[in-house]
């Protein structure tokens, strides 16, 4: 982060500290979610489950993810907001390196992405979770979920940078917040029909998901992790080449 | 010695013509207005002068260099003030001129918006969020913000549209003192009584070109001599408003 950057960024994450809701409501849905699927079906879910398995650690990879995809959404809505108040054409003015308003936001997700993730893993602990996980390990999950939050934020960047509206920057998010629901994040997909359970078993979430439970569990995740890391490098790369040519033309 | 100079500019969006040849010239010091009505390429001119689009033909040079070929030395040189007061709404507006003065790596950031903010009446509201400003302490904020570091050049495109009549007045007693400072001023309006108030010199810019310009003097000789007629003067509804508001230009800033 250079200098410029630097700066850009203390101005957006005052605008965080300043409206803390942003933050609250990110973690606050996939809260009660967590608290839904914990409380309500984790009962009956656990019965299919092999024996032993704390149903609090299983569901909670799917619940971070979800709060990420629904976090990245603010970051669109933040830069569609400093386009449409001709912020941006002043940093854009101005003896800075150009990329340094795109940046800024680019890091400010990330951070306010890790202090949702932070707020739920906390709000988990009274609920039961617990994990073996060793300092490698946790490391690890950070990692995992960083990249996943930089890929996404890459993809948000987009609607963030082209959208005609403030509705229309963030309404891509709508569908990725779903998309957990549709892997194995909260119910195994053996009795999931075949069609539906082709597609939980192939699309990212189930990795990442699968990945993260492992390391968690600190127990090996054997190719699981490799998957999990190409889709992240694969949707940011796209997302990246796509959201700067955006960028160039914006 | 002359702050921008532009000759033969053109630019067209998607196969329509916006800019088709502009000339013009702004001298150092000078307030220049570009007059024109909605959707006559003012702001298109501003935007290829302050970098932020790239012309397709013709050349814009501002303090001599060359907007295509030394955009980063353009950018040290100018400062833009954009249609709509871009302004952090979050921010206070000490923190915005703030912001603006270590972008631009003024060494006594803290000092230079403490002055900024004196030298244009904000200093009783510097420590309110910029989001609870009125229209016209706004667009005295984004003008102040445009003055951190000295740019010897200052674009306004439009800075008075959107405003009631008062914050009309407070921008255009804020941009006349900026006039004796020495900075240069190319400012866009489609009001041709801001363009008289204001300008040095004038340039009518219409579809895309530009037909007239000159002094105000020099634009009145190209028409007829005036006509005398003796007509009663009555108070515009303007002039009732502020009378009854209690403001004029000459009250505000206390």
């Amino acid at each position: 982060m250079n200098g410029k950057t630097g700066v850009l960024f203390g101005r957006l994450m005052r605008h965080i500290l300043r409206s803390p809701d942003t933050i609250i409501t990110v973690a606050i849905t996939p809260i009660a979610i967590m608290l839904m699927f914990v409380y309500v079906f984790g009962g009956a879910i656990t019965a299919s489950l092999p024996s032993g398995v704390n149903y609090v650690n299983y569901q909670l990879p799917g619940i971070l993810l979800m709060a990420i995809n629904s976090g990245i959404s603010y970051t669109a809505f933040r830069m569609f907001g400093d386009r449409q108040s001709g912020i941006f054409s002043r940093f854009h003015s101005m003896p800075i390196r150009r990329s340094s308003a795109l940046w800024a936001h680019v890091f400010v997700s990330l951070v306010s992405n890790m202090l949702t993730v932070a707020i739920i893993f906390l709000v988990a602990l009274p609920m039961g979770f617990r994990s073996s996980a060793g300092i490698l390990e946790w490391l690890s999950v950070a990692g995992i979920l960083a990249l996943f939050t930089l890929a996404l934020t890459w993809v948000a960047v987009i609607p963030g940078l082209v959208a005609k509206s403030a509705e229309g920057a963030s309404v891509f998010s709508y569908p990725l917040i779903f998309l957990p629901m549709f892997s194995s994040a909260f119910a195994p997909t053996e009795t999931m029909p075949a069609a539906v359970r082709w597609f939980a078993e192939n699309q990212p979430i189930t990795s990442i998901v699968e990945t993260l439970r492992s390391l968690l569990n600190a127990e090996p995740a054997g190719n699981e992790i490799w998957i999990a890391l190409a889709w992240c490098a694969g949707i940011a790369l796209v997302a990246y080449f796509f959201a700067m040519r955006a960028y160039g033309r914006a | 010695m002359t702050a921008v100079d532009v000759r033969g500019l053109r630019k067209s969006f998607k196969g329509v013509s916006v800019l088709c040849g502009v000339d013009f010239a702004v001298s150092r010091g000078e307030i220049f207005a570009l007059l024109g009505s909605n959707g006559a390429g003012k702001t298109t001119a501003v935007n290829i002068l302050s970098t932020l689009l790239r012309p397709d033909g013709g050349s814009a040079r501002v303090c001599g260099f060359d907007v295509s070929d030394r955009p980063d030395e353009v950018r040290k040189s100018i400062s833009l003030t954009g249609q709509f007061a871009a302004v952090d709404d979050i921010l206070t507006g000490r923190e915005n001129l703030i912001l603006i003065a270590k972008l631009r790596d003024v060494a006594a950031a803290k000092q230079t918006a403490a002055e900024l903010l004196e030298r244009f009446g904000l200093t009783d509201a510097a420590d309110r969020r910029a989001g609870t400003y009125s229209g016209g302490m706004k667009r005295r904020l984004d003008i102040a913000m445009s003055l951190v570091d000295d740019p010897p050049v200052v674009f306004l495109d439009e800075p008075t549209t959107g405003l009631d009549p008062e914050g009309r007045l407070e921008v255009w007693k804020t941009v006349k003192e900026l006039a004796g400072g020495g900075t240069t001023i190319l400012l866009t309006t489609q009001y041709l009584e801001e363009a008289e108030q204001l300008a040095d010199k004038i340039a009518i810019l219409h579809e895309g070109r530009i037909i007239a310009s000159g002094t105000l003097d020099e634009l009145k000789k190209l028409f007829p001599p005036a006509k005398v007629e003796y007509v009663e003067k009555q108070p515009t509804l303007e002039e009732i408003f502020l009378a009854i508001i209690g403001k004029n230009i000459e009250t505000e800033g206390n």
